[in-house]
């Protein structure tokens, strides 16, 4: 299942999840312990997240051991970066307008 | 001329909010008739090379605006602003959403819903825009059904001029 990137950043523990895997990998059990809720509510927000495509998976003995892909992150970045240019374009060609009805005022 | 007009651009992802707000080197008057008057707004709503084709306007509470987004290939995007509020030269909401060319609202697509306040500074007026949404998906799908080409075609058409030059 494919799901919208911004669904994973929707959530408080999601976003804090993204934040303690940034740094250094860590296996499920070591993420659950950072927060007060259940395992499985945590295993739930993993699953999200890997289906978001937000995790590198690493297996080290019986473990594994997640990480936070950050080119993906990286990827929301540039796609509101985007939709701030269209914005700005959006913008000057109002200002054009703006300044087209301004002279057309003069002549009249 | 003042050139360094003021723009804010802010993305809330929590609250599923994006502010923008900027600066118009112009009277209240005619930032308000841009926004609101049919024929202005096709003149700069769409970023080029799209192009914005208003079929229907009715600038009045309950009122309508269907329009589209015409691609240089011909592709259109077709959208409903459903006004829900109005205070003349002061603020207006309306609620968007994609839908096909007679207005039927695609389904897949939750609404955006868009404050938008005018001010008077000076010789400028502020634009502040609050848009709130059920979700990103809808940005998402703006920039898929061809924002992003339209605005690297018109990036390449820009270099073209000044290499010309």
């Amino acid at each position: 299942m494919k799901r919208d990137i911004f669904q994973a950043v929707a959530d408080p523990t999601r976003r804090a999840i993204l934040v303690l895997i940034s740094s250094s990998a860590l296996t499920p059990n070591a993420i659950a312990e950072q927060f007060q809720t259940t395992r499985q509510a945590v295993s739930k927000h993993i699953k999200i997240l890997n289906e978001c495509d937000l995790l590198e998976e690493k297996k080290l003995g019986r473990e594994i051991y997640y990480q936070l892909k950050i080119d993906k992150m990286k990827e929301i970045d540039q796609w509101l970066e985007q939709f701030k240019k269209i914005w700005e374009q959006r913008f000057s060609q109002l200002d054009q307008v703006l300044l087209n009805l301004k002279s057309k005022e003069n002549e009249n | 001329m003042k050139t360094d007009l003021l723009m804010n651009f802010s993305v809330d992802k929590e609250n599923k909010r994006v502010n923008v707000k900027r600066e118009f080197n112009a009277p209240l008057s005619n930032v308000w008739s841009a926004w609101t008057e049919a024929a202005i707004l096709d003149l700069w709503w769409a970023p080029a090379p799209l192009k914005s084709e208003t079929k229907s306007m009715e600038f009045k509470e309950g009122g309508r605006r269907l329009y589209a987004m015409i691609g240089p290939e011909g592709a259109q995007g077709w959208s409903t602003f459903d006004y829900t509020s109005i205070s003349p030269k002061t603020n207006f909401k309306y609620t968007s959403t994609f839908c096909d060319a007679e207005g039927n609202p695609n389904s897949a697509f939750g609404s955006s819903f868009w404050d938008v306040s005018f001010t008077e500074q000076g010789d400028s007026t502020i634009v502040d825009i609050v848009i709130t949404r059920d979700s990103f998906e809808e940005l998402e799908k703006i920039i898929e059904m061809g924002f992003k080409q339209g605005f690297t075609s018109a990036m390449e058409g820009l270099d073209k001029i000044l290499v010309e030059k």
